[in-house]
């Protein structure tokens, strides 16, 4: 029994992987198409680690991340209709059209948004964290950054009130090496990203965040560890995103033979191969997944272009709790 | 009447007693609330509002915090998206200038962003606006950049009675909420209802501190003493000036202010911030477009000078706002 529920969780985050994939490449479509205004960050490549950190912990552990957030949402369970219809500027979507790509909010999931001021938000997670240990309760957080956020002052200043209250956070770089056009080696003086915790007395550790297995157990290992030693921890995820920052973002800063080298450890192509090697998926199988997911993103773009406008008429609702215009 | 000098007869406590009394029975009242900030907790407070809450209320809720703005802010806010009520301390208004970030951007802009999922019911605290002699970096008045984002609400009590109520009120409400104090004013003692009273003011809401009926002068805060002083001043050369403390910056009580202007027809906007883009700004406003036709004479406005906060005393005073320059400008708008 214990193996086919394992089963069952690993085939999941293979098909989680792929719906992320196909939500992507369709929102890449539509964003051309100018059926979505703003700034839209690709996920596409990054896919393993949060899908592997996510099924390592408990669902009602928060999430908070920054504005490359789509998969974080698609992740937890956001519906691929609720994060495309949000794209779209609909009132059906995730935060009602209201905050756009770089902010999905899903309170159901303990998914507490995307935020788009680069390392502004990791001194939230420490709030999730104080709050957690305030009211005793035994969730942890997953902050999620990139490798720009790591020179930010927020950052800075979040991790040692984190280490300082022993607040049960887990600070998670997404290490795709480069923040926006600027590679790693050119904006910190590290040489292992995963030493910044150092500076905290903060225990870290590093994973290839390209094997959703490998991620998946170091956050399950660490989650456990902090919901019974209340703590801050640190982990370096080191992926590839295969795009360029936004869709306005050609990606000249880097050779085509680098991307392509990432391209050889695709999450999603790994995973599969193992699975199939292990005897744990077929060829249909496969098919069924990869085509129910490009079937969930299209029917999630024409779930967007039906919805509804948010009305003009609620425009004031939602700066006050419980007021109207003032 | 004005609510600014004490009565022998009832009880007279200090602003900085009132927003004490204010903290611990909040404190009291909701489990979720904790003071959070620089020196709250060991040290009793850098100013001593926070005076004997560490004993009473222990460590969990009254949380000293590294000099960390920034950081200490932003926790706060994600603490209190959660359902906590953090009341944040800042040191002086002019520190929150390091974490205008997480006060402008996180605060406000969270219950639009997430489509209502996530509201901020928290509380940001602490002097605002000039002390003596504390130079250019320590002296600012950040009512007018705050009030620029909405989504904050901002108040400025200037006495013990007020500082007490609007604390009070706003660790209740639901939104983040500025509570700009005045170091000026932390010893300056005044009429509190008695501790077994609940004494909630409500946000919007200015108090008329003298009636008048030949000019309004429109004051918040520090400047509130000055303009009763200059009321007094101007009666004997008989000029009756109506003082309205306007108490709260967001939301603006504009029937109380446009009602006074109706009777007067004259207004002094005498404001502790600076000129340009300052509350009177805003305040000329709204006043021209309601009720342009009962002027009978242009709006002065006594703010502070466009220069940085120089150190030396005398210069200091000629940047400030003062009783004096309140005279001027209401005989300036009476032609007197």
């Amino acid at each position: 029994m214990d193996k086919i529920q394992n089963k069952d969780a690993e085939v999941k985050m293979l098909s989680d992987m792929l719906l992320i994939r196909r939500f992507e490449e369709r929102a890449s479509q539509q964003y051309q198409m100018q059926k979505i205004g703003g700034f839209c960050h690709l996920y596409i490549g990054q896919e393993a680690v949060v899908v592997g950190s996510v099924a390592g912990v408990r669902h009602d552990d928060y999430i908070i991340t920054a504005y490359r957030d789509h998969g974080h949402a698609l992740a937890r369970g956001t519906t691929a209709n609720a994060c495309m219809a949000e794209l779209f500027g609909k009132a059906t979507g995730c935060s009602k059209g209201l905050g756009g790509s770089m902010h999905f909010f899903d309170r159901e999931n303990a998914m507490l948004g995307g935020h788009a001021i680069v390392g502004g938000h990791v001194p939230l997670a420490a709030g999730f964290g104080f709050a957690s240990r305030y009211k005793g309760e035994d969730r942890v957080t997953l902050c999620y950054f990139g490798d720009g956020a790591i020179n930010q002052g927020a950052f800075h200043e979040a991790l040692n009130l984190a280490a300082l209250y022993n607040l049960p956070v887990i600070f998670v770089c997404e290490n795709n090496y480069f923040a926006m056009g600027t590679s790693v080696t050119r904006s910190t003086g590290l040489k292992e990203i995963a030493d910044r915790a150092r500076g905290y007395d903060m225990g870290s550790c590093a994973v290839d965040g390209m094997d959703v297995r490998a991620v998946r157990d170091t956050f399950h290992d660490v989650a456990e560890k902090i919901r019974k030693e209340p703590q801050p921890w640190f982990v370096e995820a080191r992926t590839y995103r295969y795009r360029g920052h936004s869709m306005s973002d050609p990606a000249t800063y880097r050779t085509k033979e680098e991307l392509e080298k990432y391209k050889e450890s695709d999450p999603i192509v790994k995973f599969r191969a193992v699975l199939t090697q292990e005897g744990l998926l077929t060829q249909e199988r496969f098919d069924e997944l990869d085509e129910a997911a490009k079937q969930a993103a299209i029917e999630s773009v024409k779930f967007a272009e039906d919805s509804p406008e948010p009305p003009v008429e609620e425009l004031y609702n939602y700066t006050f709790v419980n007021e109207g215009a003032k | 009447m004005s609510g600014l000098s004490d009565h022998p007869e009832t009880r007279n406590i200090t602003y900085r007693q009132a927003l004490n009394e204010a903290l611990a029975e909040e404190l009291e009242r909701d489990p979720n609330v904790f003071l959070m900030g620089e020196e709250v907790a060991e040290y009793n407070g850098a100013y001593k509002v926070s005076q004997g809450l560490l004993e009473k209320f222990g460590a969990k809720r009254i949380v000293d915090a590294p000099i960390s703005e920034g950081g200490f802010a932003g926790l706060g806010i994600g603490a209190a998206m959660l359902g906590l009520r953090p009341v944040i301390e800042f040191m002086t208004f002019s520190f929150s200038l390091v974490a205008f970030d997480q006060v402008v951007n996180n605060a406000p802009n969270m219950m639009t962003m997430s489509g209502g999922q996530f509201t901020v019911p928290i509380t940001f605290r602490g002097p605002n606006g000039p002390a003596h002699q504390l130079g250019a970096t320590h002296s600012h008045s950040t009512e007018s950049l705050f009030a620029n984002f909405p989504g904050l609400k901002i108040c400025t009590p200037a006495t013990a009675r007020d500082a007490k109520g609007l604390l009070k009120t706003a660790i209740r409400d639901d939104n983040p909420v500025l509570v700009l104090e005045s170091e000026l004013l932390y010893n300056v003692k005044s009429y509190v209802e008695p501790e077994d009273q609940e004494l909630l003011i409500p946000l919007g809401s200015a108090e008329i501190r003298r009636d008048g009926g030949d000019v309004t002068i429109l004051c918040y805060a520090q400047t509130v003493r000055m303009a009763v002083d200059a009321a007094k001043t101007l009666n004997a050369e008989g000029i009756r000036a109506e003082v309205v403390d306007l108490r709260s910056i967001k939301p603006l009580d504009m029937e109380t202010i446009l009602t006074s202007v109706a009777k007067t027809h004259r207004v002094v906007i005498a404001e502790q911030d600076r000129p340009f883009c300052g509350i009177g700004s805003e305040l000329c406003y709204r006043i021209q477009k309601e009720i342009f036709d009962e002027l009978d004479a242009p709006i002065l406005r006594v703010a502070q000078e466009e220069v940085p906060m120089p150190y030396n005393e005398a210069l200091e005073k000629a940047v400030l706002p003062s009783e004096q320059k309140i005279v001027d400008a209401v005989k300036k708008v009476c032609n007197a």
